[in-house]
């Protein structure tokens, strides 16, 4: 059988903080179409993974490879879209709208010194729709809650229309309610436009519902598989230690 | 035709003015947005060493004072990006620094304190025709500069690390913004003086601000401000023989209070 071309591949992936390792070794490859949680505990090293993919951090060992290419080669930055946890100053009235916002999110796509095209305009009224934002296109950033600010910065990171879609702990601040939507979004994005998500996340409950596979990161690779498979008890109480008991939500 | 414009220094310290009132917004506006406002005070202090050197060396103290500022902003800037001193740390290290060496070159030659009150509040009757071509010159340069880069500037200003991660040159857009805001401040300094520069290129960005438009509004709205603080304040200070700088600042403070009244909710 034909695997699905590799997106992200990592081979024995180490990084050290001042000598002091937050990763070790990892090897592990993310496929197109995939839907892939990180789970782990805090400081266990999931946002510096996603720092190192995104080229934000550089690893101490091992190899990245985005495409098929290596990191340090790698150009294409549009074709991974970011959601990180929080954008402060979206939050402390900067004077922004979400079209505006959204509209950034196609900057990479540009070389310097040129406007947008009218196919610009087109992909960013796109993203816009996919996230059902387009009734907030001329508010202000500010003036949105937490849920509907991270579907803007959905729409921001689906504005240069990428391949994989990286989230960082995108619901932080975000209600139930709003979270549940969220996540049904997502998986929408990830069936019907077959758009590659990893998601890094400490809400084990949500991982092993919603994603495809998982990732369990505590400094090293706790475990990598399906998330039926992988998620049970022992694995958790490997990842979290005793406290990893999974919170059952009745 | 107005007596105003009947005088030829008049009509310098309009062309000057008007240049400097569409620029310093366009820059504050970045700097406001990034909370780095504090910026263009240091560099004022900066500037007003490289005005002290100018008349100790007798070279134009537009030129002296565009040089050290733009030295001190790549200064500036690198500390800052090197992390081993906090921001606000930075700033506070140029300004005093280039306060204490101000007051060193001047008290080392007497003789220039008049020339240099017009330097602290903005004196339009010392504009040249020299200062205008620079000022005009230059003017064009950081409006254009931030024209061709507004995507990028934007980009950067709202999300760095965002920014960093799509491939964007983040540290040379920092060096772009402080420079241009060096450039400014200097350019400045004739009109509204090193003491108040920094609020031409505040407050008429956080009255804009107050109306709750989007960047690209907020940012047109604040060049308008600054013309009309700019304009009203230079007609004043002529007629009531007012220092240019304070009754621009305090032309631009109540356009400030008005947006506030008028935007309250």
């Amino acid at each position: 059988m034909n695997l699905p071309e590799p997106y992200i591949e990592l081979d024995n992936v180490s990084f050290k903080y001042d000598e002091t390792p937050v990763l070790e070794n990892l090897s592990f490859t993310v496929r197109k179409g995939e839907y892939l949680g990180i789970i782990g505990p805090n400081g266990g090293g999931k946002t510096t993974l996603l720092k190192i993919i995104l080229g934000l951090l550089h690893q101490t060992d091992g190899t990245v490879k985005l495409f098929g290419k290596d990191r340090h080669d790698f150009k294409e930055q549009y074709r991974i879209g970011y959601v990180p946890q929080r954008v402060t100053r979206a939050e402390r009235g900067f004077p922004a709208t979400v079209f505006e916002v959204v509209k950034s999110g196609r900057v990479p796509r540009l070389g310097f010194f040129l406007g947008f095209t009218k196919k610009d305009i087109e992909a960013v009224q796109r993203a816009m729709e996919v996230s059902g934002i387009e009734k907030y296109k001329n508010t202000l950033i500010s003036k949105l809650s937490g849920g509907e600010r991270q579907r803007v910065f959905i729409a921001r990171a689906l504005a240069s229309e990428p391949d994989v879609l990286v989230l960082d702990e995108p619901t932080v601040g975000v209600d139930i309610g709003a979270q549940k939507k969220f996540y049904e979004f997502l998986a929408s994005l990830n069936r019907d436009h077959n758009l590659t998500i990893v998601f890094v996340s400490h809400d084990v409950d949500m991982v092993s519902q919603e994603t495809g596979t998982v990732l369990c990161l505590n400094h090293n690779l706790v475990c990598h598989g399906t998330s039926k498979d992988l998620l049970s008890d022992h694995t958790l109480e490997r990842l979290y230690g005793g406290q990893g008991k999974r919170a059952h939500t009745h | 035709m107005l007596d105003i414009f009947q005088y030829s220094f008049m009509v310098r310290a309009f062309e000057a003015g008007i240049a400097i009132a569409v620029i310093a917004p366009l820059i504050g506006m970045f700097l406001v947005v990034r909370r780095y406002s504090l910026l263009a005070d240091t560099l004022a202090h900066t500037s007003l060493a490289g005005v002290a050197i100018g008349l100790l060396f007798r070279i134009n103290p537009v030129l002296s004072a565009i040089i050290l500022s733009v030295v001190a902003s790549l200064g500036i800037e690198q500390l800052r990006a090197s992390r081993r001193v906090f921001s606000e740390s930075v700033l506070a290290l140029f300004l005093s620094g280039s306060l204490a060496l101000a007051v060193v070159i001047l008290s080392l030659a007497k003789g220039f304190n008049a020339s240099l009150f017009g330097y602290l509040f903005g004196s339009i009757s010392t504009v040249s025709q020299t200062d205008v071509w620079i000022i005009v010159a230059l003017a064009v340069m950081v409006f254009l500069n931030v024209v061709l880069l507004y995507k990028e500037l934007f980009f950067v200003s709202f999300d760095e690390e965002l920014a960093q991660a799509s491939g964007l040159p983040v540290r040379r857009l920092n060096f772009t913004i402080v420079l241009l805001a060096a450039i400014t401040v200097a350019l400045s300094i004739r009109i509204v003086g090193v003491l108040l520069i920094g609020a031409l290129m505040v407050i008429p960005v956080i009255s804009a601000v107050q109306y709750g438009r989007g960047f690209r509004a907020t940012l047109i709205l604040s060049v308008i401000f600054s013309l009309l603080s700019v304009l009203i304040g230079l007609f004043t200070s002529y007629y009531f023989n007012l220092a240019s700088g304070g009754a621009i600042v305090l032309v631009a403070l109540v356009i400030f209070l008005l947006s506030l009244a008028v935007s309250k909710k």
